[in-house]
């Protein structure tokens, strides 16, 4: 009688968790090699991915050889390259830092494995409710088919000796741009940060945000935009270089930043600044903010592709990313000073502690003063907004 | 035995060319051209259609990206021609062409990127120049707002390609005079009273013109479709074509693969009419040149002219150095802000961590520029020793073939070629980067070896096989020992282009082999000027060591006997 019941117990225990099955995984993944393509431009992040590598190897004999990628598209054009060539196994990207317009065009395609998120153990810290942060990327419906691993948020930055009052909304932000022509940019649209910068503008102006959330359609676009291009029209010739050409990235504003060449800079992560400045490559009196309005926020994630070689291993490295530990890591301002993607709720007194214990930093926001988040607008937006604005401004 | 064997062997070697150099070029144009006409079934696209053209033509900026790109192309290919031609006109009677050769070539090894790299930093408002002069003389506490990298006209650009062309055109110039006999003509023109300059401009010029008109349109091609020195230092809103296809084929819209596709025969299409081009203008300045002469007029201005370009050329030497000096600077700083003239604090922090890439990559541009060289080197050997065996004249239709993958831009069938390699089941590997890289390593080497090969002196062959001496031994112990400098600076230009090689290394390696130009260019789109300082310091280092071998191990080889230099004359 009695060991019925035990085995019963034992198998309601084990079987919600899948821990079998995850067994199994990681006895898989031990000695393989994951080719995690991530975009390479910057250095603490490949650092952060070297680590990482030595982590995954001590705890499961997992390997992890970044593929440096100049855009996150390359890795997408090589799988659809090798979908073309017909090799559906043993394919060369096994893991891809992604989200937003690549996810949508590689799931749509069916280039992804998966659903994959919740036989990650870890996947317990996260809250995946419907319409939450984890659960959503850029209103695409993540559906377990990439797991989060960083927390992005837009910031401006801005030299603190050379400006006191940094503008706080879109509207100043014109007005200071006005009062000192030349000295405000932004990365090129066809970069990410970029085409960010003309998201949170167009959140902030336009009259309908409600469409925002869903996908850009011909017939409201022109409308729901209209006060984006006017206060564009006007922004334009007072950036430097009169707007007729950008840096290509925010890491190059960055550098414009320190060089002096532009005053105000931006990023997508709260913490580049403080990080900057202790790798010597902004000045001690930059400050990273956010706007008083909120800015968009999004979770970062790394997907694995349908023909990927070393699924088990990139399930097990997405499985360590998302530990507590590894989190608290990444959040140090030291090493990432990306915020964590876990649900402060459902972590232990332990795991909380670890995160108390991150070091601070003056150029380091609060969270008060980062503002609320906003949620992305649908990619579609992103795209459109590109094209518009590529056609309305390129010769 | 050995005439038919002669004949085998270079049949063999025209074989290997067919197969490996030629054949995946043809195959990545077709599947390119298949895909420029809406056939990418990887996609979901069958079947013939314009729609991708047209498609072409409605992206912004597609018509301004091909006017900058001829722009580019051709002003930059004539500039750095003609200061070729009129420093050498002032500089021939006054070095040795050995002497010019050998300060010339180390240029020559240095990579696009890396140059353009500490170029964009030496000349930008925030660079060095205007650090120099910042603020004493200019006032500026911070940099102007003035474009001068990226400048939508592409000045910058043009700059950077005339800085890296020049070495080359001079030294294939001095290579060209060398077969011309120089003293005699010039001597005759100043006996009948004309200025030496213009004896120069007028006789001298054409002969060699005539000779170096396939560097010219390899140099034009290359300048029509550079992607990493155009990233760089190039207009960005638009780019320049090859630039904008490159985004295009790596867009997240995969649709986007097929106006690439269209860009991509375009390209072809602009090289082979800016080739076109440049013939007519060719023909007219014959024409205007003989109606010149006809007048017989004694012009001074010719010197004049001579001695500019010297001075112009000295004034870009000087800039390329600063450039290469801003990278190894860079690479040692930890912070530097304008206007300082010198970095605040210095540190090896990016020198100290070989781990966190640069020593993987270091190893990798290594072992595949070995790996290149030692086979484009065997391929030549035994295209050369095919035709002394054979007693077969040089084939001009043979050598063509070793300049298509030099005229063909890369861009026009590397995604081609990708598709080709993947479907044999050999892509993401260091072995289908060695073989991409090698169709472009081969042809330079065949290029630098075959003339200091055939002018050989027969005789020494001869007294060989008088003694005995077979072919094959006749080979390793005559042949290869007297042509041991030419073969080292044959390897040391073979490893050079393999280490600049860009687009290869990155559509044939997956991206999962990175090489120190792969990096640089990566790195160069982020903000640590100093971790790209070291990587382009170590990627212009490593050919640099390249040359230096090839200069310093015959000298020591060959000390106790100066006469076997192995160099012709």
């Amino acid at each position: 009688m009695r060991l019925p019941i035990l085995t019963a117990l034992l198998l309601a225990a084990a079987l919600p968790l899948g821990a079998e099955p995850w067994d199994d995984t990681v006895a898989a993944a031990r000695g393989q090699t994951v080719y995690w393509n991530a975009w390479g431009g910057d250095e603490r992040t490949n650092d952060f991915i070297a680590w990482a590598s030595d982590q995954v190897e001590a705890q499961y004999g997992v390997t992890i050889q970044q593929v440096k990628l100049t855009d996150t598209a390359e890795a997408v054009a090589r799988v659809i390259a090798e979908k073309a060539a017909g090799q559906d196994e043993a394919g060369t990207v096994d893991m891809i830092w992604i989200n937003g317009g690549n996810f949508l065009s590689m799931k749509e395609q069916g280039l992804l494995h998966g659903p994959f998120v919740t036989d990650l153990p870890n996947s317990r810290y996260l809250d995946l409710s419907p319409g939450s942060a984890a659960s959503v990327d850029f209103t695409v419906p993540v559906e377990g088919y990439e797991s989060p691993w960083r927390l992005a948020k837009f910031v401006l930055i801005h030299d603190s000796a050379r400006v006191d009052q940094p503008p706080m909304s879109m509207a100043e932000l014109l007005n200071w741009s006005k009062a000192n022509p030349g000295r405000f940019t932004h990365p090129a649209v066809s970069n990410f940060m970029g085409s960010t910068f003309l998201k949170q503008a167009l959140i902030e102006l336009t009259p309908d945000v409600a469409a925002l959330q869903e996908p850009a359609t011909d017939a409201n676009f022109d409308a729901v935009t209209a006060p984006l291009w006017a206060w564009y029209d006007e922004l334009r010739p007072t950036l430097w270089r009169g707007g007729e050409t950008f840096p290509e990235n925010a890491s190059v504003q960055e550098q414009m930043l320190n060089d002096g060449v532009v005053d105000i800079s931006m990023a997508f992560d709260p913490a580049s600044a403080a990080a900057a400045i202790e790798k010597g490559l902004l000045p001690e009196t930059a400050r990273a903010y956010g706007l008083r309005g909120g800015t968009i926020g999004n979770i970062s994630f790394v997907a694995i592709p349908y023909n990927a070689a070393h699924k088990e291993g990139a399930m097990v490295v997405a499985n360590f990313l998302l530990e507590p530990a590894t989190q608290a890591h990444a959040q140090d301002i030291g090493v990432l000073g990306s915020f964590s993607v876990l649900d402060p709720a459902r972590l232990g007194e332990a795991e909380r502690a670890a995160f108390y214990a991150l070091p601070t930093s003056p150029a380091l926001p609060t969270l008060e003063e980062l503002g609320p988040t906003l949620i992305e607008p649908h990619p579609s937006w992103m795209t459109m907004i590109a094209d518009a604005w590529a056609k309305r401004y390129t010769q | 035995m050995t005439r038919a064997g002669g004949r085998w062997l270079r049949g063999l070697v025209l074989a290997v060319v067919m197969l490996g150099l030629v054949l995946p070029i043809a195959a990545g144009l077709w599947e390119t051209l298949a895909a420029a006409f809406g056939h990418l079934p990887a996609i979901g696209e069958t079947g013939a259609s314009l729609d991708p053209w047209r498609r072409l033509l409605d992206l912004p900026g597609v018509v301004t990206s091909v006017k900058l790109t001829l722009w580019t192309g051709l002003a930059s290919t004539a500039i750095a021609l003609l200061l070729a031609l009129g420093a050498a006109g002032w500089a021939h009677r006054r070095f040795g062409p050995r002497a010019l050769g050998r300060v010339l070539t180390p240029f020559l090894a240095v990579p696009h990127a890396a140059l353009a790299i500490g170029l964009a930093f030496v000349i930008m408002p925030s660079g060095w120049i205007a650090r120099a002069i910042s603020p004493w003389a200019t006032g500026w506490d911070l940099p102007p707002d003035l474009a001068i990298v990226n400048d939508p006209a592409g000045l910058a650009l043009i700059l950077g390609l005339v800085i890296k062309e020049l070495p080359f055109f001079l030294l294939v110039t001095l290579a060209a005079l060398a077969q011309i006999p120089v003293g005699s003509q010039m001597r005759a023109g100043r006996a009948i009273g004309y200025p030496p300059a213009q004896v120069w401009a007028f006789v001298i010029v054409p002969q060699v013109y005539a000779q170096i008109r396939l560097p010219v349109y390899v140099v034009l091609s290359f300048a029509l479709s550079v992607v990493d020195m155009a990233i760089i230092l190039g207009p960005s809103n638009p780019p320049v074509l090859a630039v904008a296809m490159t985004r295009w084929f790596l867009a997240p819209d995969s649709g986007l693969i097929l106006p690439a596709s269209a860009a991509a025969m375009t390209q072809a299409l602009i090289v082979v009419g800016a080739i076109a081009l440049w013939r007519g203008a060719e023909a007219l300045i014959a024409v205007a040149g003989r109606a010149i002469l006809r007048q017989g007029r004694r012009r001074h201005a010719w010197a004049g002219a001579a001695r500019a370009s010297a001075g112009i050329a000295a004034t870009l030497f000087v800039l390329g150095l600063l450039s290469l000096a801003a990278l190894t600077v860079w690479s040692i700083a930890w912070r530097w802000s304008f206007p300082d003239m010198w970095p605040e604090t210095l540190s090896l922090h990016s020198w100290a961590r070989p781990g966190a890439g640069w020593g993987l990559a270091v190893l990798n541009t290594a072992v595949i520029g070995f790996a290149t060289t030692a086979l484009a080197l065997v391929l030549a050997v035994a295209w050369l020793e095919g035709e002394d065996r054979g007693g077969l004249a040089r084939a001009r239709w043979a050598e063509a073939l070793v300049y298509l993958p030099l005229i063909v831009p890369q861009v026009a069938f590397l995604f081609g070629l990708q598709v080709v390699f993947l479907r044999l089941g050999v892509s993401g590997g260091i072995g289908a980067v060695i073989w991409a890289q090698a169709l472009f390593v081969f042809p330079y080497v065949m290029i630098a070896l075959s003339d200091p090969w055939r002018a050989l002196d027969r005789r020494l062959l001869r007294a060989a096989a008088a003694l005995g001496a077979g072919p094959a031994r006749r080979l390793f112990a005559v042949k290869l020992p007297i042509l041991l400098r030419p073969l080292l600076t044959a390897a040391a230009i073979g490893f050079a282009v393999s280490v600049a090689q860009y687009l290869p290394t990155l559509f044939m390696g997956a991206g999962r082999v990175p090489t120190l130009t792969t990096e640089a260019v990566t790195l160069s789109s982020g903000s640590d000027r100093r971790v790209t300082g070291t990587y382009a310091t170590l990627q212009s280092a490593l050919p640099f060591l390249a040359y230096a071998a090839a200069f310093f191990i015959p000298a020591w080889v060959f000390r106790h006997r100066r006469a076997l230099s192995g160099e012709p004359g």
